[in-house]
């Protein structure tokens, strides 16, 4: 261990360098580009899978994998697209930026902030490997409904266990965020002055805690039904299947707000800075906010409408789901006040943002949709809900997170990237993902189900343009990261603000920030929190 | 170690996560190997554990030696406890899903399979010959699992236990008191009566289940009953078992004089623990063994 | 390579959808409005909520995109400074429930109506299986008693075509995936209460034009109606995943008159006797042989492969395999009761006797396997006492 060192201000020479910086850091900044890297290959692995299933879908007959491939495809897909890129990738935000935002040097617990990241590579050792292991990968859905998802061979322990492990990082790492916000704030950095990407992480991390411990316990569940003779799922001894989904969907509705919300954040930062006008509503939108999470916990069933609830569950999952749309309706409100009147211009990040903004509330149109249970007994597992979800989540989470690499990446890289690939890059995506997703409607409400490999012959010609529109949306992926690695090797010298309407701590510290963000705390005044 | 920085506290990198994610990383491969059949997964999950547990003493050693060499200040202090009030409460959304799963089947399914509401068709067309009761005495398909005799009565030993598992709760708040008035013997002594308390409590579990397997036949194979009871007290069990560990440390810790009147959070820390573990099974007394 | 070859495939695919619109003809965008009163209901109840989701849209992005025309500092715009208003705030979450309750009660007044199953003519009992749909009569209606069942499977020409690069174009299939060979028969105008399980994993039970799908879930029943309107015959797949063939297993309702389905019944009746009796009788190794060979290629296939060799590791063998080559009893065993934990179902309770005795006869002497062994349904009643 090293001395102890009167660290002067940038001087980190004691510092391990190489490989060892990496593995051994515990730097909020370098976790922070650990989590975004790692989000990003995760997302071209999670991408490539689903590129088998949309090359898959290009015509109906089975041409290039069998069916339970194609079942392990869309199961490893979902898992790696939500546990190895958004909720990594939103960390990746969190431990860049809130230490930034609150005026503090670091998270508060960086010792088990190392830890939190370098859980994530073991845990996708597992799962992965699972797929080369005789028999295959688990085919069941990422929802991994018993009794089919007991009839996995032996990769179901291997997914069992990367889960566990997985939960243990998020666990982690929402302790660390939240005892950062609470613990580590510059003095007059009250709550109601706290950057609205700190409050929505804030919320998100009560989620976390409260959810995937229950996660934990319902894939424990699974493994003592199979393995150890206990009979949770089954009728036989008086368990019952759906038990299972009631406690899956009680981690899993709540987990979806787990994705969306550091993107509301990510897009409430992004707005204001580029209608050089401050963020309309604020007290509300962390009001809305703190609802959301609130009702996410009685929705949950509205997973499961078809599973033959009694008729008072059935109408009381109906209201809970419809009611959400109160206050996402207001936070979209507030965005598009946010823009109204304001002296807007469209760097790339805005662009991200405004579509941001469109795309998701066409996702929560079609979710308020899904939430009416007489309606959703026809939409229920078809590609309307595929439809639904990728709405929110690719042109909601993900496109906010892209957004906010946009908008960040001159202060993280200390370089300008490339306005005009950027661009390109947005208009090739914005198009190809509605080419991809938008079809999806159309074929769920004509009646062809989800997670099949095969289709009937009428659905032939949505699904071609589906394909071709994903293959396009994933080839521009390779624009994003072509323009990343340019802007970390270099560009224009970014300033400290970056952008003429960016207000808020982390602007300004220079760009890139110094090794340890704030080492005095800076002092907050109502002044610099909103203006 | 590490230096206080500018009135911040922080810490320089560190091996121990690395190490702590090879430790679990060889423990859950071990495992899955050996529930697939495969004979060298106890050796992989044993290395798994010696890692583990050689990363527990290095990095508790570290955090250790830097309290009590006062490199933290109160700041450091305050995340540590919100650090462990949150992952109490992680810990009690664990539970709460196990109880989700007892009051489910015990409320809702087992009376569907009977007939009860919704579940007319469902008695009446698959298990015709079902009487739902709890316990469940009579499994909707008897062929398939272990029929047991009897079920653990309330009162009785689970009465015992609890009474031994509350008055632990007092003895470790003595404890803290004794430490607060800077009387280290005192705060031995009750520390140590806890973690001896805790220790009896299970033993006298694991002898129950003994008595469960053998004597009633109450299994985990035993239908919903027996899988309710074994998985909510047996991670009750495992939990107390930690916990008892932890008393173990902090008592060596009490008497090579680690905690001051004013710098203890190690104590707290285990003792909120250690209160946590025991309202647990307050829970777990009244819904499984009680009513 | 891939990616010319794909190019080709989409070509073609664009070129054949122009000569062949006929077999498309069922081609749509939106939800079927059904011929049920239920899925009428449904399908107003989603135009309404379509129509008012539209309508939300365009105020929002109408304003959203007018202040992106207008408030741009290209042209010149300054940025207004207020950041909040009370009065709008309390608009626009006043008036979001004011829409919601409006959409509120017409689906609730739907969802009652769905859930009442009671007082039906007839009761059809359906049972998922990988992958293949059961249909017990349980109360077949018109004061007739005794039931009958029969299992409803994916049509041969689909099933061939549907093999992993047949080498068939789906598009020369009529009904590509939607068709069965012994589709489920009802009646019009007549109130029909659905029980649905499984014997497996959860499956569910979808017909689009019917207006619901309800979870087939093992261990419990669920239960649910509908009474058609118009004779017809309407398609559905199973809609929750099931493994490896859950695309496989359509279902086909054919709706007929109540004359037409009273003959139906009457000779499903008829034929149920005889298979009983079938039973009864010595049968011999060719009978079986052939009876079995149906039988396999019906139920077992799908696994254990035509040729016998299945898919290892997930499907065993069964060309040469211990326990289709070993003691009699314990293949009557394996296939009766199945083994748990794995796909392989127990056909006792799926299966007659004679089925049984055949496709086991069938197994023990096929795919190389010479046994010789011949067992009779006899011998299956012998272990099902
Ligand atoms: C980021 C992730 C995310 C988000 C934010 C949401 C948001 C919502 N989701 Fe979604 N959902 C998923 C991810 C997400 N969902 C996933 C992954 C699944 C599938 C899981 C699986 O089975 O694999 C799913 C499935 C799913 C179902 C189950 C469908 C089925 O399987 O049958 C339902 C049903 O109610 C539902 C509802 C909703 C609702 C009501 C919202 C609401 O929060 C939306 C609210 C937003 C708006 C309504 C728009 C903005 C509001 C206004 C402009 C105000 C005015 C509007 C009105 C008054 C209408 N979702
Ligand atoms: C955050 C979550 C997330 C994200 C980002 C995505 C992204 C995408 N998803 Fe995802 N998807 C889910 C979450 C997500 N999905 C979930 C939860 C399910 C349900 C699973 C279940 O049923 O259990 C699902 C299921 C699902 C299905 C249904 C499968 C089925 O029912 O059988 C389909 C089908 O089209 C699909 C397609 C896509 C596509 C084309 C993208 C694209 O956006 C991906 C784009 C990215 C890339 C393509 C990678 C980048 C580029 C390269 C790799 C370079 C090479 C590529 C080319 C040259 C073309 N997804
Ligand atoms: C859904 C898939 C599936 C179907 C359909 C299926 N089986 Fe099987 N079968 C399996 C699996 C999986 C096993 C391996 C079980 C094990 O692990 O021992 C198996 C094992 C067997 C065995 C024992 C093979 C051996 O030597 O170990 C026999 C005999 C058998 N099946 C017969 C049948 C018959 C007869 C049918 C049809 C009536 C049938 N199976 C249908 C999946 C299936
Ligand atoms: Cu049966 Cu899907
Ligand atoms: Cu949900």
């Amino acid at each position: 261990m090293s001395q102890a060192v009167a660290h002067g201000h940038d001087d980190h020479s004691h510092l391990p360098a190489g490989w060892k910086r990496w593995l051994f850091t515990t730097n909020h900044k370098d976790i922070g580009t650990l989590y975004l890297s790692f989000a990003l290959i995760m997302f071209f692995i999670g991408g490539a899978m689903a590129m088998i299933i949309r090359l898959e879908l290009l015509e109906p007959g089975v041409q290039y994998v069998d069916p339970t491939f194609f079942n392990s495809m869309t199961t490893m897909h979902a898992l790696v697209m939500i546990f190895g890129v958004v909720m990594p990738g939103t960390v990746g935000f969190a431990n860049w930026l809130i230490p930034m935002m609150i005026g503090s040097p670091d998270m508060a617990l960086p010792r088990m902030n190392n830890w939190s990241f370098w859980i994530l590579p073991f845990a996708f050792t597992l799962l992965l490997g699972s797929l080369f292991l005789p028999g295959g990968g688990p085919a069941g859905g990422w929802t991994m409904y018993p009794p089919l998802m007991l009839q996995t061979g032996f990769a179901l322990p291997f997914v069992i266990f990367a889960v566990h492990f997985l939960g243990a990082s998020s666990i982690m790492g929402s302790i660390n965020i939240i005892a950062t916000i609470f613990n580590m704030r510059a003095p007059g950095m009250t709550f109601m002055r706290l950057p609205l990407f700190v409050w929505t992480w804030l919320i998100t991390s009560f989620l976390l805690i409260a959810t995937i411990p229950v996660l934990a316990g319902a894939v424990t569940m699974l493994l003592t039904d199979k393995y150890f003779g206990t009979s949770f799922f089954n009728a036989a001894g008086g368990g019952d299947p759906v038990l299972f989904q009631h406690v899956f969907w009680f981690f899993g509705h709540p987990e979806v707000y787990i994705l969306i919300l550091p993107s509301f954040g990510i897009v409430s930062q992004i707005l204001p800075t580029f209608s050089r006008k401050p963020l309309f509503g604020y007290e509300s939108m962390v009001y809305a906010t703190a609802s959301i999470a609130f009702l996410s916990f009685f929705v949950w069933a509205h997973h499961m409408f078809t599973v033959g609830m009694p008729l008072a569950g059935e109408l009381f999952f109906m209201y809970a789901t419809m009611s959400i749309a109160v206050p996402t309706g207001v936070k979209v409100f507030n965005w598009v006040a946010t823009m109204w009147r304001g002296s807007m211009t469209f760097e790339t990040p805005m662009l991200w943002a405004i579509s941001f903004v469109v795309l998701f509330t066409i996702g929560g149109f079609s979710g308020l949709m899904l939430g009416i249970t007489p309606a959703d007994f026809q939409y229920h597992d078809t590609y309307f809900v595929v439809a639904h979800f990728h709405y929110v989540l690719v042109t909601g989470a993900v496109f906010g997170m892209i957004g906010g690499v946009y908008y960040w990446l001159p202060k993280w890289t200390g370089h300008m990237y490339d306005e005009t690939l950027g661009k390109i890059h947005f208009w090739v995506s914005v198009i190809s993902v509605n080419l991809l997703f938008f079809p999806q409607h159309f074929l769920g409400l004509a009646g062809m189900p989800r997670r099949i490999p095969d289709y009937a012959v009428q659905f032939t010609e949505w699904n071609q343009i589906s394909s071709i529109g994903g293959f396009v949306f994933g080839a521009s992926q390779l624009i994003f990261l072509y323009l990343i690695i340019r802007c970390i090797r270099g560009g224009a010298k970014a300033t400290d603000q970056v952008w003429e309407g960016a207000h808020g701590l982390e602007w300004t510290l220079p760009s890139p920030p110094p090794y340890h963000s704030f080492t005095t705390p800076p002092q907050v005044t109502d002044a610099v929190a909103h203006s | 170690m590490s230096a206080p920085h500018g009135g911040y506290y922080l810490p320089d990198p560190s091996h121990w996560p690395i190490l702590g994610s090879i430790g679990l990383f060889s423990i859950f491969l071990g495992s899955a190997t050996w529930l697939n059949g495969a004979s060298a997964g106890g050796l992989i999950i044993g290395f798994g554990i010696a890692v583990f547990l050689f990363m527990l003493f290095g990095w508790f050693g570290t955090v250790i030696r830097e309290s009590v060499t006062g490199t933290y200040n109160h700041q450091v202090d305050v995340s540590f406890r919100w650090g462990m009030f949150w992952f109490i409460v992680s810990e009690v959304m664990f539970f709460g899903g196990f109880f989700g799963a007892l009051f489910y089947s015990r409320i809702l399914s087992v009376q569907w399979l009977g007939g009860a509401g919704d579940g007319f068709a469902t008695h009446q067309f698959l298990w015709p010959d079902f009487v739902p009761d709890w316990p469940m005495t009579v499994m909707p398909d008897p062929s398939k699992w272990t029929v047991y005799r009897e079920v653990i009565p309330a009162i009785g030993v689970p009465l015992l236990n609890t009474i031994i598992l509350v008055s632990s709760s007092f003895t470790v708040t003595f404890g803290h008191w004794a430490l607060k008035k800077g009387n280290r013997r005192a705060q031995s002594w009750w520390l140590f009566v806890t973690l001896a308390l805790g220790f009896t409590f299970v033993g006298i579990q694991a002898t129950e289940y003994v008595h469960a397997y053998h004597e009633l036949g109450l299994t985990l194979h035993s239908g919903i009953y027996g899988t309710t009871f074994f998985m909510l007290t047996g991670f009750h069990g495992l939990h107390v078992t930690i916990g008892a560990t932890m008393l173990t440390v902090i008592w060596l810790r009490s008497l090579s004089g680690h905690f001051t009147p004013e710098n203890h959070f190690g104590f707290e820390a285990v003792a909120w623990y250690w209160h946590f573990v025991d309202v647990v099974w307050l829970f777990l007394f009244t819904f499984v063994y009680w009513l | 390579m891939l990616l010319t070859r794909i190019m080709k495939r989409v070509l073609a695919g664009a070129a054949l959808s122009l000569f062949m619109g006929e077999t498309r003809a069922d081609y749509a965008l939106n939800m079927p409005r059904g011929v049920t009163p239920l899925s009428q209901d449904i399908y107003d109840l989603h135009m309404l909520i379509f129509w008012i989701c539209c309508v939300i849209g365009v105020i929002v992005f109408g304003a959203m995109f007018w202040s992106i025309l207008q408030h741009r500092k290209s042209t010149g715009a300054v940025a207004a400074k207020f950041h909040h208003s009370t009065k709008a705030e309390i608009v626009w979450t006043i008036i979001p429930v004011l829409i919601l309750v409006a959409m509120a009660v017409p689906a609730t007044r739907t969802l009652v109506r769905i859930e009442q199953a009671g007082d039906a003519d007839i009761t059809i009992k359906v049972t998922g299986n990988q992958w293949k749909w059961r249909y017990d009569y349980v109360n077949p209606g018109f004061g007739l008693d005794g039931g009958f069942g029969f299992f409803s499977v994916l049509k041969d020409d689909s099933n061939q075509a549907r093999q992993v690069r047949s080498g068939i174009d789906p598009r020369t299939v009529e009904h590509y995936l939607l068709d069965v060979d012994k589709p489920l028969v009802v009646p019009v105008n007549t109130k029909i209460r659905f029980l649905t399980t499984a014997s497996d994993v959860v499956h569910a039970w979808w017909v689009p034009a019917l207006g619901w799908k309800r979870d087939s879930i093992p261990g419990y029943i669920n239960e649910s109606w509908a009474i058609i309107q118009e004779p017809g015959t309407y398609r559905g797949q199973c809609a929750e995943l099931c493994g490896k063939d859950h695309a496989y297993m359509p279902i086909v309702v054919k709706a007929v008159t109540q004359d037409e389905y009273f003959d139906f019944i009457g000779e499903q009746m008829v034929a149920a006797a005889s298979e009983s009796a079938g039973a009864d009788r010595e049968w011999n190794k060719d009978e079986l042989m052939e009876k079995g060979g149906q039988v396999y290629n019906t139920f077992c296939v799908a696994c254990h492969q035509a040729n016998g060799q299945g898919l290892p590791p997930a499907f065993p063998p069964l060309a040469g395999g211990a326990i289709s080559t070993g003691p009699v009893d314990g293949h009557i065993e394996r296939v009766m009761n199945g083994k748990a934990g794995t796909t392989m179902a127990a056909f006792g309770p799926q299966l007659g006797d004679v089925d049984l005795a055949a496709v086991i006869t069938y197994e023990r002497n096929s795919f190389g396997n010479s046994t010789g062994d011949i067992v009779q349904p006899a011998a299956i009643r012998a272990v099902r006492k």
